[in-house]
């Protein structure tokens, strides 16, 4: 039952209003990363695919967090969700790491 | 039935009253169980795009992503296949279409609440919500046939090089991902306009929202990687 009560105090929702402001924020990303493959000096410099990266997972983190409200949610779904979340990540990095051409450009491979 | 007699049920898991499987921890265990099956959802698009990501750049033949090639046996130049502009078009369509979803478990959530201005009516009409959820998405399918449809045309099938097949295999795949969530709109849809959705449905779209978000997501991670990084 404790939980149960527990479960309750977490019934704060998003607005309508809180929607919008993120459906701007996510349109704006958008275009700002569309127009960033358009801009050569961006597109060619170094910050571009951290740049593209960074706005990614903020749309990513945006949608999870307020359009899933997992931010409001209980901790079990917040949990079912980013420990294979971790997992994926984690193994998507290592196969780039064994047979992409990251360990080539970090010098791990010749 | 009005707002205080009705079961309150909230869509987050928590809903009170006719007889839903509830677990100890007060939690509904659909949605645990749509929970779970995203979480392995995160695992299977991972692998897809791991592949895609490692075959990136090795196909010893074109057509490519993002650079011309001249065909050897015909001396043909093809451009680069990835038109930027249209895929453009479909992200913020999905993008729109997440929005449209949050809107129609609003309007679910808050039926019985009174209804004022025009805006309210707009806001609170469930079907209305919904029926745009199921466009958009079908919008967007039709932006994904129309591209697979030309790079068929230009000689880039699942079979050309590794290009093609990681490419298609990924997006094909959620491409399928999102034909799967407009069908299951449009169930919501018809039942909406059968017998209309009321407060103590609201887990029902909640659940179908929360795998719409997750197609949404995944194309947000897709779009970057494949459309936007060479």
């Amino acid at each position: 039952m404790a939980s149960h009560t527990e479960a309750h105090a977490e019934h704060e929702h998003a607005t309508v209003a809180t929607y919008g402001k993120i459906a701007l924020i996510l349109t704006i990303i958008t275009i700002a990363e569309v127009s960033a493959y358009y801009i050569p000096a961006w597109e060619t410099s170094s910050i571009y695919v951290p740049s593209m990266l960074t706005m990614s997972a903020f749309k990513f983190f945006l949608v999870v967090a307020y359009y899933m409200h997992l931010k409001y949610d209980h901790k079990l779904f917040k949990a079912l969700f980013s420990g294979p979340l971790a997992i994926a990540a984690l193994t998507l990095i290592g196969l780039l790491f064994l047979f992409s051409k990251l360990v080539i450009r970090l010098g791990l491979l010749t | 039935m009005t707002a205080t007699t009705a079961p309150i049920a909230h869509g987050d898991g928590h809903a009170h009253g006719g007889g839903h499987h509830h677990t100890s921890l007060g939690l509904d265990n659909r949605k645990i169980a749509i929970w779970t099956f995203i979480g392995s959802e995160c695992m299977l698009f991972a692998s897809l795009i791991s592949t895609y990501l490692i075959y990136k750049g090795r196909s010893p033949q074109g057509p490519y992503p993002h650079e011309a090639w001249t065909n050897p046996s015909t001396g043909e130049v093809m451009k680069p296949i990835l038109d930027i502009p249209v895929t453009s078009a479909s992200t913020f369509v999905l993008l729109m279409s997440s929005v449209a979803m949050v809107m129609a478990l609003n309007a679910v959530q808050t039926k019985y609440e009174p209804k004022v201005t025009t805006w309210d009516k707009i806001k609170g009409s469930s079907k209305l919500w919904l029926g745009a959820t199921a466009l958009l998405g079908t919008i967007f399918l039709m932006f994904q046939a129309y591209e697979f449809t030309s790079f068929i045309h230009e000689g880039l099938t699942i079979r050309t090089n590794l290009f093609g097949s990681s490419f298609f295999t990924l997006t094909g795949f959620h491409g399928a991902h999102v034909t799967v969530g407009v069908i299951w709109l449009l169930t919501l849809l018809a039942i909406d306009f059968k017998r209309g959705l009321e407060p103590k449905d609201a887990l029902l779209v909640d659940i179908s929202a929360l795998y719409w978000h997750f197609v949404d997501v995944v194309w947000i991670v897709i779009f970057p990687l494949i459309y936007l990084i060479k």
